[in-house]
């Protein structure tokens, strides 16, 4: 809290990019990182009599955010276009959908810092088109790129329930989760996949109405809008405190100074000049298609975590990291689906999912899709390692194949890393080397566990270390009980 | 001048072409020559494409397939349609040197239909405008009376087929642009129904009315051009997805029992007697033929103009917001700042009509204005078309005229852009209902032709065209012919 005079209220606008395969109204490719412009057609470039052409997978994505939010889908959706004049924005308007957004009064059950839940209420989601990029360079010429420009957008819109910059960032953190569950973007931060626009105010504790928003738009890390938000509290909190009046206006964060700078003043609103677009039909949404959504949303985050720590026995922690992201949780499933079910086999693919796979990750720079590593070779070789075929030890040798695209048992077998674990094979073993130890057998009758160690030691030499420790103990504790 | 398109018909010259009485190279050249004789005088066309055109005419003459009713014959089309690496402009400077890198729809349904597109007719900037006065590059003249305007926005095309240059052209229709030229010059003109022709690669002036459509001089040709240009495109989500008839299908049929309502609103203050005489006299005759004729009324007529000069601005703000000079066309030379760029680019490349159009739309959506004007003139539109459904429950067709006066002379309306404005008080009720309207020649009055529009039901373009050929051939009006002087 920034003063206990004063109550703060937060409302979010986060956009997400969506990673559709074209565009929300041309037939580009949306893809990040190509050289500029290489994603780009006429339509994008607003050429003069060319035409939108709405992607219905667009608003199935969008679809998607909206229900894993649990708001209301709009039945009718019209477009809209909001006019405003800029070189990124070659029609000069976003087509967007001001009337009748896609969804309505969804929620976020957010986990808070002090370990209660807050509901944060959901305004609205809308989609439509992002902006392409200006740069500007340093030999005295802006450049326009418009790869961007007609990526899909789904914005989010909270209601003013935040009500501090801790609860802010929670629900930034919960709500990138959610729309990472839902695979409609990876939401990477740093490739501007998803940006916030925040507004805050503060006002006198028990006053009834809100005091001023400043605004602060397109900030694209979780712990900044966190920072700005800390600054703002501040900083309006001693504006009222000396009597002044916070102004309506809009204000940048400035990462170096982890301060906030004024850009422009609002005098009056913008008037982006909303109506109806005319070049496209409405799209209608029925109950089929909404169910249909509905029933192929990828499970969320925290109902997986639920079912890790409840029907596979994780540890809620490592429930956490296997769903940092869709593709390492739905890897994990994949594995447990591939055999590795019973708590013991689904406990050692968390581990090493979350050890040495990460570790490889980390190490490699890549992402987990991009390895050779499949669901099944991971859990064969926990099955080889849960069955004694081969040990831990021997597992070590047996993940670094599989890293590569190795297939487990048949690499264990070429490679001679099979533990014997067969009593016919390791019984005569054992009576060979009691033959050769009847000191050792004194020692053990005499009460010396010491000897088993010795006995254990010659037969691992014996067997090229390929004896099941496990196995060779009981059978060598049987042999010389017999004598 | 010898050579003219004044008694051939497409079914004529297609008949020569397959019987190798001509080559469409020779046809194109013909054409071609004749165009330059004429066209110094009547100032149809805003370019030429001569050497594509004979290029096209050749490649259709070596193919030999003249199987499609286009192929191998010239024609004109509309300056704000698309036409792949050949310049298009609007007829605004804004757009000077504008090479498209894509063809319009129908671009691409003329060439694949054969057809040999000869240059680009003049019109009305960014098709605003009912005179082709507004046109940056020229004036046009009414082929019928130089000193006369030709109608607009597709003065050019109207020109051009009504001076014998071209068969047909193609025009666009957003308030009365193809009925109005066609009434002025004597010619069919039809605006199609909403969403009957793909509006993909015509520059847009207001996107929920524009269409295109073709203007002949007999009522069989033009069936002929909409069934080549008609039908659903992925590219334009507003066209149509529904079967394309064959819009001659009913031509020759007689009109007997045909219910047709006359409005009174079209006969009201404003309707020149010239005009409401020729019309009424041939509303009897069509009577005569056989069809039924009720007055009716279509009560929100007069409200009209107003909600359509509302909408049709405030989508053309929107739209013509592109034309920045950043990325094509025009681009102010001496511009030291984006904001320079944007303010003397549109300040030097807009004409005064665009300008004062892109203002009252501007002010129309803004946030004070909107619902007094955009919201209001919205509803005013949704009336319009409930009057049109109360009449159309009962009748097959409606008929008036098409324009309340016949062409005036140049300069002498421009300056005075409400009198232009009411103009079009008896063609936009049909874009505002989305509607197919037809125009066909009337008969004359004091040498000039009279327009009489024909109104339909939504893609009942077919019965639009039976009424009207069954008109065309009691009176063959289209044998009379303009003088034109070559040089």
């Amino acid at each position: 809290m920034a003063n206990e005079n004063f109550e703060t209220t937060i409302g979010l606008e986060v956009h997400v990019e969506m990673q559709t395969n074209s565009k929300l109204l041309s037939p580009s490719p949306v893809h990040y990182g190509d050289a500029p412009n290489e994603n780009t057609n006429v339509i994008d470039w607003g050429y003069p009599g060319v035409l939108p052409v709405a992607n219905k997978g667009a608003i199935e994505y969008g679809m998607r955010v909206a229900l894993a939010l649990h708001a209301e889908i709009t039945e009718d959706i019209r477009w809209d276009r909001k006019n405003y004049v800029y070189p990124d924005n070659p029609k000069s308007y976003q087509t967007t959908q001001m009337r009748t957004p896609l969804g309505r009064h969804g929620y976020l059950d957010v986990n808070m810092p002090d370990g209660s839940v807050k509901r944060i209420g959901i305004e609205e989601l809308h989609v439509e088109e992002d902006a392409g990029k200006n740069t500007h360079g340093t030999d005295g010429y802006s450049y326009v790129d418009l790869n961007r420009q007609g990526t899909p957008l789904v914005e989010i819109v909270s209601k003013p329930d935040l009500s501090s910059p801790e609860e802010a960032y929670a629900y930034l953190e919960q709500l990138r989760r959610v729309v990472l569950f839902t695979g409609v973007s990876e939401a990477k931060m740093q490739e501007g996949q998803m940006r916030a626009d925040v507004n805050v105010s503060l006002r006198p504790r028990g006053s009834k109405t809100y005091g001023t928003r400043v605004e602060m738009k397109n900030i694209n890390s979780f712990h900044y809008v966190q920072s700005a938000l800390e600054f703002e509290e501040r900083r309006q909190a001693q504006v009222i405190r000396s009597g002044g009046k916070v102004r309506q206006e809009t204000r940048r964060y400035d990462e170096p100074t982890k301060s906030t700078l004024l850009m422009r003043v609002k005098e009056v609103a913008d008037d982006y000049r909303y109506f109806p677009e005319p070049d496209l039909s409405p799209i209608h949404i029925d109950q089929a298609w909404i169910d249909r959504v509905q029933a192929e949303l990828p499970k969320s985050a925290g109902d997986r975590q639920v079912a890790y720590v409840q029907d596979l026995g994780l540890e809620q922690y490592d429930a956490e990291v296997l769903t940092q992201t869709l593709a390492m949780a739905n890897f994990f499933d994949a594995a447990v689906n591939a055999g590795a079910d019973s708590k013991s086999a689904a406990k050692r693919v968390a581990n090493y999912l979350i050890g040495d796979v990460n570790a490889y990750l980390n190490k490699n720079q890549v992402e987990l899709q991009d390895t050779d590593l499949t669901p099944e070779n991971l859990a064969g070789m926990v099955k080889l390692i849960e069955d004694g075929t081969i040990s831990t030890k021997q597992a070590k040798k047996v993940f670094e194949a599989i890293m590569e695209g190795e297939e487990p048992e048949a690499y264990a077998k070429a490679q001679g890393l099979v533990q014997i674990s067969d009593p016919a094979v390791l019984t005569p073993m054992i009576n060979e080397v009691l033959d050769d130890n009847p000191q050792s057998i004194e020692d053990f009758k005499g009460g010396k566990d010491r000897a088993t160690g010795f006995l254990i030691g010659q037969l691992m030499k014996k067997s090229k270390g390929q004896a099941n420790p496990g196995v060779l103990n009981k059978l060598l504790l049987a042999e010389l009980n017999k004598r | 001048m010898t050579f003219n398109y004044f008694d051939k018909t497409l079914a004529d010259l297609n008949a020569d072409l397959k019987a190798g009485k001509i080559t469409a190279e020779e046809l194109t050249k013909e054409t071609l020559a004749n165009i330059q004789a004429t066209d110094e005088d009547l100032q149809a066309f805003v370019r030429m494409h001569e050497d594509e055109a004979l290029a096209k005419a050749r490649a259709v003459d070596e193919k030999g397939d003249f199987s499609n009713p286009l192929a191998g014959i010239p024609m004109a089309i509309k300056d704000n349609i698309a036409t792949n690496g050949l310049e298009t402009t609007g007829a605004s400077h804004i757009l000077s040197g504008f090479k498209p890198v894509y063809d319009a729809t129908v671009t691409t349904k003329l060439n694949d239909a054969g057809a040999v597109i000869v240059g680009k007719a003049n019109m009305d900037e960014f098709a605003m405008g009912g005179s082709t006065e507004t046109s940056y590059y020229k004036k046009t003249k009414n082929a019928w009376d130089h000193t006369k305007v030709p109608g607009g926005s597709s003065g050019g095309s109207a020109a051009a087929v009504a001076a014998g240059q071209v068969p047909y052209a193609l025009g666009s229709d957003t308030g009365g642009s193809i009925r109005q030229p066609a009434a002025f010059n004597g010619l069919v003109g039809m605006k199609p129904t909403y969403g009957r022709v793909s509006r993909f690669g015509l520059f847009a002036m207001a996107s929920s009315l524009d269409q295109i459509g073709p203007l002949t001089r007999t009522v069989k040709d033009n069936a002929l051009v909409l069934n080549a240009i008609s039908g659903f495109d992925k590219k334009d989500s507003t066209s149509v997805e529904l079967e394309v008839p064959d819009f001659a299908e009913k031509i020759g049929q007689d009109i007997k029992g045909m219910k047709i309502a006359v409005p009174e609103e079209y006969f009201q203050e404003g309707i020149s007697d010239e005009v409401a005489t020729q019309v009424k006299a041939a509303i009897v005759q069509l009577e005569a033929m056989g069809a039924t004729v009720d007055k009716v009324s279509l009560p929100h007529t007069q409200y009209g103009v107003a909600a359509y000069y509302i909408l049709m601005s405030s989508e053309a703000s929107s739209n013509l917001q592109r034309y920045d000079g950043i990325r094509y066309g025009f681009r102010a030379p001496d511009a030291k700042s984006l904001e320079e760029v944007y303010k003397n680019t549109r300040t030097e490349g807009f004409g005064d009509e665009v300008k004062r159009r892109i203002m009252l739309g501007t002010f129309s959506l803004s946030a004070g204005a909107y619902d007094a004007f955009f919201k209001k003139a919205a509803q005013i539109r949704t009336l319009i078309i409930g009057d049109f459904n109360k009449v159309f429950a009962d009748y097959d067709l409606i008929v008036g005229p098409t324009t309340p006066t016949q062409p005036y002379g140049i300069g002498e309306e421009i300056g005075d852009p409400k009198t232009m404005y009411l103009g079009d008080v008896l063609t936009i009720p049909v874009n505002l209902a989305g509607l197919p309207g037809l125009s066909i020649n009337a008969g004359f009055n004091g040498g000039m032709p009279v327009g009489m529009q024909l109104i339909g039901k939504p893609f009942d373009e077919a019965t639009l065209y039976q009424v009207a050929y069954a008109f065309e051939q009691v009176n063959h009006f289209y044998d009379q012919h303009p003088v034109v002087e070559g040089k």
